[in-house]
């Protein structure tokens, strides 16, 4: 009997995932052509969104599933949703997405623009959007439908971009900046890039024409590097970036330098490497310096070390003239969107704090990747205010998907709407979560 | 209702069940099996057992450790034909490094550095190793072919 017993046991734990596998696929056929057009009545609740886990109060809704290569993302006043592909679908790389019924889902949705990128953004009536060499801008009409989606106008061409920090993240404020995230096409300015032995370049030939932020002008046409202006220099690159309205300056994350192990294995091991340097988050004015490539920030001594490539050995501290991050997060997550909040949807503590979109990691190995949420950094009087926690979690999936670093979804880009609900990208597969706060 | 899902979950699993016996009594036929390569350094088996360490130290941080590679950036050395194709294009690839590649409609911007600091013997094991793990299944690269093409190769400046 003992026997027959646990026979069932063994029979029913190898059942069991098949059986919820089974009822799973029931539930994806039942919603699947959910949504629709039924005026008003909420869409089913999607796996991606049901996957999120968000704080009490919190739920998620997906505008779209699997969409393409969505980047960065823009709201309009009234709710229409603009994205950047970073790959074309059906030739376009742009899209405009709106729900019309009010059910969650996008019923509405039209593509535009020829050329594939990261940028997006909306400001004093026009959509900014770059690639990876220019930015343009599109008119936008009284109820923000693109006024002439075949012929946006040129602000700014000829960016570098070769092939490694590519993306042209921008951000602008409302006395007509327009920001311009220029990385640089290196890990930390060796002779020959991410190559073991090979010397930092002093000084580093790639801060004339990159790794920094350039400040160009947001109505004028066909500027270029000399008509430009550069910002802050010392960034190996910045994707998520965002003028902060409380402080009225631009704030932005850097994604910190690659294989300290790799390339100085007596230096740093495969779990020191896995850690430093910090991601960082800065404050920028003109004139800013954050350090890139001579230093990186050690979150641990809390200290700007000086590069193994310059002649560190992990202690020693260098860049008296750089600034320091206003906060450093763990090493390799890839901020990839920085927002603040200022809507008045969320409860209090969330009102001018910032959320950050960490793509995830793959320079962890052969440490488990991580990241792959998105997290809230409070702010009290323009600084950072308290420990930061995770906002939105499990993006990937699950522990053993994030550790393996092969996700479901990876957030990208963040946007507030109008109602003070907050929307994330996936550039993955081009899911787009709005994330909304009920009492 | 419930009928009707356990009999798809039974042959379900019984399929299942199946595949890993297979798999399982495939698997030491193929991993122990010794290629046609017998130089002085050991045999296929040793070879695949240096190549492991040496895909640890100079590979995995960035192709990582399932060789799928990081979408955009590192490619994936799983059944593509750069690794599974001519050896002498990929001995050139470990010695030159490289940026930029199209696999299978995806393009992958990575900066990989050079690595001819490895030996023949070293470069010649890591590939075995590659090209018959993670589902791949190529001819061995010895160190003697190694040392031929690193002869002829030219290095871009």
């Amino acid at each position: 009997m003992q026997q027959f017993i646990n026979r069932m046991k063994v029979i029913s734990r190898r059942f069991l995932p098949l059986l919820t596998g089974l009822c799973l696929t029931g539930l994806i056929a039942c919603a699947g052509d959910g949504g629709g057009d039924k005026g008003g009545k909420p869409a089913k609740v999607s796996d991606a969104a049901s996957q999120l886990k968000l704080p009490s109060g919190f739920s998620a809704v997906t505008l779209v599933d699997s969409f393409g290569r969505t980047r960065h993302i823009a709201v309009a006043p009234n709710g229409a949703v603009f994205v950047k592909l970073q790959k074309l679908k059906n030739g376009k790389g742009i899209y405009r997405f709106q729900d019309t019924n009010g059910n969650g889902k996008a019923d509405k949705i039209m593509g535009f623009g020829t050329f594939t990128g990261t940028g997006m953004a909306i400001s004093n009536g026009y959509l900014y959007a770059s690639s990876d060499e220019e930015v343009f801008r599109y008119k936008l009409d009284g109820n923000y439908n693109v006024v002439n989606p075949d012929k946006p106008e040129k602000l700014v061409t000829g960016l570098l971009s070769r092939h490694e920090h590519e993306a042209k993240a921008i951000a602008l404020n409302d006395k007509g900046d327009l920001f311009v995230n220029i990385g640089a096409y290196s890990n930390a300015c060796q002779l020959q890039d991410r190559t073991k032995g090979s010397p930092g370049q002093k000084p580093c030939p790639i801060l004339d024409s990159a790794g920094g932020i350039w400040l160009f002008k947001a109505d004028q046409l066909n500027q270029t590097y000399g008509t430009g202006k550069r910002y802050a220099t010392g960034l190996r690159n910045v994707v998520g970036l965002n003028w902060n309205t409380a402080t009225n300056s631009l704030f932005v994350m850097q994604h910190g330098r690659d294989q300290l192990h790799d390339l100085f294995p007596d230096i740093w091991d495969t779990k020191q490497s896995a850690e430093l340097p910090a991601e960082c988050m800065y404050e920028l004015h003109q004139g800013s310096n954050c350090g890139w490539p001579y230093i990186f920030y050690d979150q641990f001594q809390h200290k700007k070390i000086l590069a193994p490539e310059y002649g560190g050995d992990g202690k020693k501290t260098a860049g008296e003239d750089a600034q320091d991050p206003v906060v450093a997060f763990p090493g390799h997550l890839a901020p990839n969107g920085l927002l603040f909040y200022t809507g008045n949807q969320f409860p209090e503590k969330y009102k001018n704090g910032a959320f950050i979109a960490f793509h995830g990691s793959w320079n962890r190995a052969p440490e488990p990747q991580k990241g792959y949420f998105v997290v809230f950094q409070p702010f009290k009087d323009g600084k950072p205010s308290g420990d930061w926690e995770v906002f939105a979690d499990n993006f990937s999936g699950g522990p053993e998907k994030a550790a393996s670093g092969r996700v479901n979804y990876r957030p990208c880009g963040l946007a507030q709407g109008p109602d003070g609900s907050i929307y994330v990208t996936d550039d993955t597969k081009g899911t787009i979560w709005k994330i909304s706060y009920k009492k | 209702m419930k009928k009707h899902i356990v009999f798809p979950a039974l042959t379900g699993s019984l399929f299942v069940m199946a595949m890993l016996l297979i798999s399982q009594t495939k698997k030491p036929a193929t991993t122990a099996k010794p290629a046609a390569s017998k130089s002085a350094s050991g045999g296929m088996a040793a070879s695949m057992t240096r190549g492991k360490q040496v895909y640890l130290e100079q590979c995995l941080a960035c192709h990582q450790a399932d060789a799928l590679g990081v979408s955009g950036m590192n490619p994936p050395l799983v059944k593509t034909k750069f690794v599974l194709g001519d050896k002498s294009k990929l001995v050139k690839i470990v010695l030159n490094g490289m940026t930029g590649i199209e696999v299978e409609g995806e393009d992958y911007h990575g900066v990989m550095a050079p690595h001819s600091d490895l030996t023949d013997q070293q470069i010649a094991d890591v590939l075995t190793y590659v090209r018959n793990s993670f589902g791949n299944k190529a001819k061995a690269v010895t160190a003697a072919e190694v040392k031929a093409i690193r002869a002829t190769n030219t290095p871009a400046k």
